[in-house]
């Protein structure tokens, strides 16, 4: 993959416009302006809606109050630091993970409406989870101190991480074809769903309210201890993912194509399908499956950015910005109750997706 | 385009006599395997009846407890299994065919979202209880949330919608509906306590009223459907061939929305969710029927019925005395058959 560029027969070499190459070692990127400057924006609306969202709680603050509480000490500097940065935090990552989780699976399926759902993580890590709630329910003195801390979050993360593994197995058939990966996750997924509406009506109903809230995806008391898998999950994989984006280039053009020009297809693939997997199981088990990030996130990144696919990074950074807007829409629309926030990301998604649909139609017709 | 060089070579008389005769035994069979599937729905349960007291409880009933339990609860339950599967692998077909996406199903139109929105609604503002009065609003939330989702796909465009953008209409507006849907639950727990009862899916406990409740519906669905099949047949030739043929691609499209909406939205409402009976049945009838609607659609809805019922009786014999909700037996025994299909061969391409 060191060769010199692909280049189509009838093609010229162009550069696109107000694109420039950004070269280390035998490899290069495009670093295109406008993703550039619409990463900056998405950035800095990341961090005024965290501050807006910290806030939010049984000592309302300012804006000013809440940075100057992080640097100074004294009761606001706990509050802020233990209770909710952490949270704050974990939203946003939560948030960036899924949305990269979403637009690797969107390029390697080529699909628009695949996302890890497909694969087999949120819905295999949501029955594990509601197995635990429902089963250590009433009868065993419910899911709480540390099985709730640490056994749910594990349980998500081996549930998620086995779902995946169901897929890949039962698609894997000398080679991992697109359309067989994506019609296989349905089933798997059909298979999930199922056993979990079961599950929930097996339990008392207190103990599948909990659960129905673990499900709908929430970021209720997440702590550090949330955000660090998270946290090191992103460092490891985003350069990863980085590096991979050229062979995911690539396998848009049909399984064929890429064989011909040189990419080791089913390699490539199952790297990148690893990568969004692990991302998205790691997401889910800190704060459940938080809907529709995954699966509006890169869409509404490669319209902002202009491109034919989705950008990683960007889209890394619109999951951040909805997860955080709408954890603080959650909390405050309907206050004193506190919505989960994975209802109001849905709720936020949807129009939005179906607002792409009408203008695209629109600009298809004239 | 081999279809259309197919179209345009007839066979010959003595070899369509036979095609025709060969379809006519699969629908036989079809109707036998369906038979034979209501047969045991009726004999099997927490009481086994023997086919005599069957029998008896049909023609002369006199009130013993078979014939009681006969009448009650398994007429109406397997009535209400062969409706809900016979509309349900009608629609599925339906939907396939229109869309072009072999992975369409109820869910994929915001059906099953819609229905629950509306039910739940009705449970926690209008205080109703029985399911047979949220049984309507299920039924007005299937057919509000399906003709939004056209609406949708038809806004900003001229024409008939693409079959990628009435996905992700579906996509986006089931999303939309769960959420609220959750959240309403997630603030009473006696409206949840229902919710998740219907959510499983089940055709458990539905008495004759249902049956009578959901029939008209599904009628009006099937004989839209059937007049749907000979346009879908063109339709699945591309838009601009069919309209080239004389179609009117606005009109098809509309028939067999409606027909879609009109039976997943009553077998939704009458049994929850029911999930991979839509998706799953039109593969399997699919290799038996070929190609031409006016086959299929007969043969997914026998399919559809058959399979609904075994499921059913699977889920009353594994967990005696007690049972499993038939949409968990459905989701456990259709998902590997169709990762088998799946794995085997090439899914057909629509």
């Amino acid at each position: 993959m060191t060769s010199s560029p692909v280049r189509l027969p009838h093609e010229r070499p162009v550069r696109p416009a107000h694109a420039r190459s950004l070269r280390l070692g035998s490899t290069s990127w495009l670093l295109r302006l406008r993703s550039a400057t619409v990463a900056l924006v998405l950035l800095a609306a990341t961090v005024l809606l965290m501050a807006l969202g910290m806030r939010i709680g049984d000592i309302p603050m300012s804006v000013p109050e809440v940075f100057q509480a992080i640097t100074g000490d004294g009761s606001d500097h706990f509050v802020v630091m233990e209770l909710r940065l952490p949270r704050a935090l974990t939203g946003v990552l939560v948030g960036a993970a899924l949305a990269l989780a979403g637009a690797i699976t969107q390029a390697i399926a080529r699909n628009p409406l695949a996302s890890p759902d497909i694969l087999g993580v949120t819905t295999g890590s949501s029955v594990t989870v509601v197995a635990v709630i429902v089963a250590a329910g009433s009868t065993a003195g419910g899911a709480s101190g540390a099985l709730a801390e640490v056994g749910i979050p594990l349980m998500a993360l081996a549930g998620g991480l086995a779902g995946a593994l169901t897929v890949y197995l039962l698609a894997w058939r000398k080679g991992l074809d697109g359309y067989r990966l994506v019609l296989v996750g349905i089933g798997v997924s059909a298979v999930f769903t199922n056993v979990k509406y079961w599950l929930l009506t097996v339990g008392d109903v207190t103990d599948s309210g909990r659960a129905m809230v673990w499900i709908s995806g929430s970021l209720n008391g997440r702590g550090w201890e949330h955000v660090v898998p998270v946290a090191i999950a992103l460092a490891v994989l985003i350069p990863l993912t980085l590096v991979g984006t050229r062979s995911l280039g690539a396998l848009r053009f049909g399984d064929d194509t890429v064989t011909g020009l040189g990419v080791r297809m089913n390699l490539a693939r199952g790297l990148m399908i690893l990568a969004a997997v692990l991302l998205a199981a790691v997401a889910t088990s800190a704060a459940g499956p938080i809907a529709f990030v995954a699966l509006a996130a890169p869409q509404i990144a490669l319209r902002l950015a202009g491109v034919g696919q989705p950008p990683l990074v960007v889209s890394a950074l619109v999951g951040a910005v909805l997860t955080a807007a709408s954890d603080l829409a959650a909390r405050t629309l309907f206050s004193p109750v506190e919505l989960p926030v994975g209802v109001v990301t849905a709720v936020l998604g949807a129009p939005y997706l179906i607002y792409l649909l009408i203008r695209v139609r629109r600009e298809a017709r004239s | 385009m081999s279809t259309v060089a197919a179209a345009t070579r007839p066979p010959s008389r003595g070899r369509a006599r036979a095609i025709h005769r060969h379809r006519l035994a699969v629908l036989a069979g079809l109707f036998g395997a369906l038979a034979i599937a209501a047969m045991l729905s009726v004999m099997i349960g927490a009481k086994p009846v023997p086919p005599a007291d069957v029998w008896h409880a049909l023609t002369g009933p006199t009130g013993s407890e078979n014939d009681i339990i006969i009448r009650s609860l398994r007429i109406p339950r397997t009535a209400v299994g062969v409706l809900a599967g016979i509309a349900l692998g009608v629609a599925g077909a339906l939907m396939q065919g229109h869309t072009r996406n072999p992975l369409a199903d109820p869910g994929l139109l915001g059906v099953t979202q819609g229905a629950a929105f509306a039910m739940v609604l009705s449970i926690m503002v209008l205080g109703v209880t029985s399911l047979y009065g949220y049984i309507w609003f299920g039924l007005a939330g299937a057919l509000i949330a399906s003709v939004g989702v056209f609406a949708l796909g038809m806004a900003g465009g001229r024409g008939a919608p693409t079959p990628v953008t009435l996905a992700l209409a579906g996509t986006a507006v089931s999303a939309f509906l769960y959420a609220l849907t959750s959240a309403l639950v997630l603030m009473d727990e006696q409206a949840m306590d229902v919710f998740r009862f219907w959510q499983a899916g089940s055709i458990a406990g539905r008495g004759g009223d249902v049956v009578w409740q959901v029939l008209p519906f599904i009628a009006v669905g099937l004989v839209l459907a059937l007049i749907n099949a000979p346009g879908l047949n063109a339709l699945s030739l591309g838009e601009d061939v069919a309209r080239a043929l004389g179609q009117n691609v606005t009109l098809t499209r509309t028939i067999g929305v409606a027909a879609i909406t009109l039976l997943s939205g009553a077998s939704v409402a009458a049994c929850g969710s029911l999930a991979f009976l839509g998706l799953m049945v039109p593969h399997l009838a699919r290799p038996l029927s070929g190609p031409d609607h006016r086959w299929l659609l007969p043969y997914s809805g026998l399919l559809g019925a058959a399979a609904l019922l075994a499921a059913d009786v699977i889920g009353r014999m594994v967990a005696r005395p007690g049972e499993l909700e038939v949409g968990v037996v459905l989701a456990l025994t259709g998902a590997p058959f169709f990762v088998f299909l799946v794995r085997r061969r090439k899914p057909v391409r629509l």
